[in-house]
C-alpha cells in the first residue's frame, strides 16, 4: 500500500519523460501534461485524506529499514504542501495552455515544468536530509532552465542572480549535512531528532542550526538574503513566475519548518529568537521595498518576501497556535500569490506591459478581471471574510499569547502597508484612466481565441473560489492546521512513526 | 592529515568567496567551482579520514571488524560532485549566453531588470 507514497514523484517524472517522446508534437505534449497534472492532483487529494485518517505513513525505499535506507515520510505538513503544490501545478498547466508561446513549448517547457514538480514533491516527501538536498537540486536545475527559457536579455540577467545565490545556498546546505553526519552519524531526520538531544556538545548543534537557517533562508528569501528574488521573479513569462512565486520559496519555508520543529529544538531560546527577529525584519523590508516599486510583478515579488515573514513568525513563536497559523498562512499564501501573478499575466496579455505608469482603465473594459484581482489582493492584505484575514489573525493572536507585542505591532503595520500596495495596483492598473500617449491596446479580449480566454481565466477563477471558500469556511482548515501543529510540536509522534518501536 | 585538509579547505573557500565577489562572470563561475570543491573536502574530512582500511567485510565474517573507512561520506561526496558538475555546466552555458546578449561580462552592467521597472528604459 505504502508504495503509493512515491506517486507524487513518479507521476510527474513519468509525464515528463512521456512528453520527451513527443518532442516535436505541441498538441500531444499539451494533452499529456494536462492529464499528468490531473493525475498528480487526484493522488495528492487521496493521500492527504489517507494520512489524515490513518496517521503518518512511511515508505522504506528498497525495504531498507530506517535509519539505514532512504525513506519517504508523509505527515500532515508534508501532505499540505504536496496537495497545494498539486493544485498550483494543475492551475499552472491550464494557464500555460492559454499563455505560453510556441517557441518556449518547442524547447521543452512542459517537460521542465513536470520535472520541477517532481523535485518540489520529492523535497516535501523525503525523510532524509541528504536526499532532500538531491531533490532541491532537481527542482533548482529545472527552475534555472525555466527562468532562462527564451533567452531574453532581462531573463538571462535575472537568471544569473538566481543561479549564483541558489548554488551558494546549496553549497552551504551540503556542508551542513556533511558536518551533521560527522557529529551524529546518520542523516535520517527522525534518527537525527532522536540523537541530537543526547549530544554532549550543544554549541556545535547551534552552529549547525545556523548553517541550515542560512541555506534554507536563501531559498526562502528571508532577510537579509532575499535580493535574488525581486531581481529575477518578474523576468520570465507570467505562467513561470506564477508557479515560482507560489511554490519555490515555500519549499525553503517548508524545510525551515521541518528542521526547526524536529531537529534543532534543543536550544529554542537561541535559535527561535533569531528567527523571530529575522521574521520581523523580513516583513518590514519586504513591504517597504514593495511600496517604492512601480511595476506590477515586482510589487508582488516584494510582497512574497514580506509574507514569508509571517510564516517564519509563526515558526518562531513555537506555540501550537503559532505553528498552526504559519501552516495556514503557507496554504493560503501559495494560492493567493499564484493567482495574483496569473492576473498580472492577463493584464500584460491585454495591455502589453507590466509598468503601472503605462497601464490604466482596465476595470472599465474588463470588470470581471477587476473583481478577480480584488479577491486575492484583498485576501493578501488581510481584509476580513477572505482567507488572508484568518491567517493573519491566527498568527497575531499567537503573538499576543506568547507576549511578543513588538511582533504583533509589526505584523499589523505590515498588513496595512500590504493593503496600501494592493490599492496602489488597483488605482494604477484598474481605476485610473490610461494616459493617452500609452493607449495602445495590445489585444481586445473579444478578438482572442475562445480557448485562450477560457484557459487564462479558468485557473484564476478556480483559485479565487478556493480563496473565497477558505475565507467563508475557515474552521475545517484551522482544525487541520491545529492538528498539523500538534504533530510538529510533538516530534515523538514523527519519530515513532518512522522508526517504529525501536528506541 | 585533517590538519592539511583543513588548510586546503580554508584556502579554497577563501579564494572562492573572493572570486565570487568580483564583477567578472568568469571569476564568479571559478568561485563556484572552488566552493564546490571546498565543500566536498569538508565532508571528506569531518567524516574522519581513515588511512589504508577499506570498508570490505573479510571472508568468513558477517560484519566489519576493527578499523575501517566509512563509505557513506564518500557516497555523499560522489553524489555532490555529480550534481555540482551538472549545475556548473548549466551555469557556464548560461553565463556564455548572457555574455553574448549583453556584450559584456561585467555584472554591474547587468542591471537592466532594476532600471527598467522604474524608468522608461526598454530592454530588447
Amino acid at each position: 500500500m505504502n508504495s503509493i507514497l512515491s506517486m507524487p514523484v513518479v507521476i510527474p517524472l513519468f509525464t515528463g519523460v512521456m512528453m520527451l517522446f513527443f518532442w516535436k508534437h505541441r498538441l500531444a505534449q499539451r494533452i499529456i501534461n494536462t492529464i499528468g497534472s490531473v493525475v498528480t492532483l487526484s493522488i495528492a487529494i487521496y493521500l492527504t485524506w489517507y494520512v489524515k485518517t490513518h496517521g503518518i505513513q512511511s515508505l522504506y525505499i528498497g525495504s531498507w529499514q530506517a535509519p539505514f535506507g532512504i525513506i519517504f515520510t508523509a505527515d500532515l505538513l508534508t501532505m499540505t504542501m504536496v496537495l497545494v503544490s498539486a493544485i498550483i501545478g494543475f492551475a499552472t498547466s491550464l494557464y500555460s495552455l492559454g499563455t505560453m508561446d510556441e517557441t518556449r513549448e518547442h524547447f521543452g517547457y512542459f517537460p521542465l515544468l513536470q520535472i520541477m514538480q517532481m523535485g518540489i514533491n520529492g523535497s516535501f516527501m523525503t525523510g532524509d536530509l541528504f536526499n532532500m538536498f538531491v531533490w532541491f537540486e532537481v527542482l533548482l536545475i529545472s527552475s534555472f532552465a525555466l527562468v532562462a527559457l527564451g533567452s531574453e536579455r532581462r531573463q538571462l540577467e535575472g537568471a544569473i542572480k538566481y543561479v549564483i545565490l541558489n548554488l551558494l545556498s546549496s553549497s552551504l546546505f551540503v556542508v551542513g549535512v556533511g558536518i551533521l553526519y560527522g557529529i551524529v552519524g546518520g542523516l535520517n531526520m527522525a534518527d537525527l531528532a532522536r540523537k541530537i538531544p543526547m549530544l554532549p556538545n550543544k554549541g556545535i548543534v547551534n552552529v549547525m542550526a545556523m548553517f541550515f537557517l542560512v541555506s534554507f533562508g536563501i531559498k526562502a528569501a528571508i532577510f537579509p538574503m532575499f535580493f535574488w528574488l525581486p531581481a529575477s521573479y518578474h523576468t520570465p513569462p507570467a505562467a513561470i513566475s506564477a508557479i515560482f512565486a507560489g511554490m519555490l520559496t515555500k519549499v525553503g519555508v517548508y524545510a525551515l519548518f521541518r528542521v526547526f520543529t524536529l531537529i534543532f529544538i534543543t536550544d529554542i531560546t537561541f535559535t527561535h529568537n533569531i528567527i523571530l527577529i529575522i521574521a520581523m525584519l523580513t516583513m518590514l523590508t519586504g513591504v517597504l521595498g514593495a511600496a517604492s516599486q512601480m511595476e506590477f510583478r515586482r510589487i508582488l515579488s516584494f510582497h512574497i518576501i514580506s509574507q514569508i515573514g509571517y510564516m517564519i513568525l509563526g515558526l518562531a513563536l513555537m506555540t501550537p497556535l503559532g505553528i498552526a497559523g504559519g501552516v495556514f498562512y503557507i496554504f493560503h499564501h501559495i494560492i493567493v500569490k499564484t493567482n495574483l501573478f496569473f492576473v498580472s499575466g492577463v493584464v500584460n496579455e491585454l495591455k502589453g506591459t507590466y509598468l503601472l505608469k503605462k497601464l490604466g482603465g482596465v476595470l472599465k473594459l474588463y470588470p470581471l478581471l477587476g473583481l478577480l484581482f480584488l479577491i486575492p489582493a484583498m485576501s493578501l492584505g488581510g481584509v476580513p471574510l477572505l482567507s488572508g484575514f484568518w491567517a493573519k489573525y491566527t498568527v497575531a493572536v499567537a503573538a499576543v499569547e506568547k507576549g511578543e507585542y513588538l511582533a504583533l505591532v509589526v505584523s499589523l503595520f505590515v498588513g496595512l502597508l500590504t493593503l496600501f500596495s494592493m490599492i496602489k495596483i488597483w488605482n494604477e492598473v484598474f481605476w485610473k484612466e490610461q494616459k493617452a500617449e500609452y493607449a495602445t491596446e495590445q489585444a481586445k479580449i473579444k478578438e482572442l481565441p475562445k480557448f485562450k480566454i477560457a484557459m487564462m481565466f479558468a485557473p484564476i477563477i478556480i483559485l479565487a473560489v478556493i480563496t473565497l471558500f477558505i475565507g467563508l469556511n475557515p474552521q475545517p482548515f484551522l482544525d487541520y492546521a491545529n492538528e498539523t501543529a500538534h504533530q510538529l510540536l510533538n516530534p515523538s509522534i514523527y519519530i515513532n512513526a518512522v522508526l517504529g518501536g525501536q528506541q | 592529515m585533517e590538519f592539511v585538509l583543513a588548510i586546503i579547505v580554508g584556502i579554497l573557500a577563501t579564494s572562492a568567496f573572493y572570486l565570487m565577489l568580483r564583477r567578472s562572470l568568469v571569476k564568479v563561475i571559478l568561485g563556484l567551482v572552488f566552493l564546490g570543491n571546498a565543500v566536498n573536502l569538508t565532508i571528506f574530512s569531518v567524516a574522519r579520514v581513515t588511512k589504508g582500511y577499506a570498508a570490505f567485510i573479510p571472508q568468513n565474517a558477517n560484519t566489519l571488524e576493527g578499523t575501517y573507512a566509512d563509505p557513506l561520506p564518500q557516497a555523499l561526496i560522489l553524489t555532490a560532485i555529480v550534481i555540482g558538475f551538472g549545475t556548473q555546466a548549466f551555469a557556464i552555458a548560461l553565463f556564455r549566453k548572457a555574455f553574448q546578449k549583453v556584450g559584456d561580462d561585467d555584472l554591474d552592467k547587468m542591471n537592466s531588470t532594476d532600471i527598467m521597472c522604474n524608468e522608461d528604459v526598454v530592454g530588447d
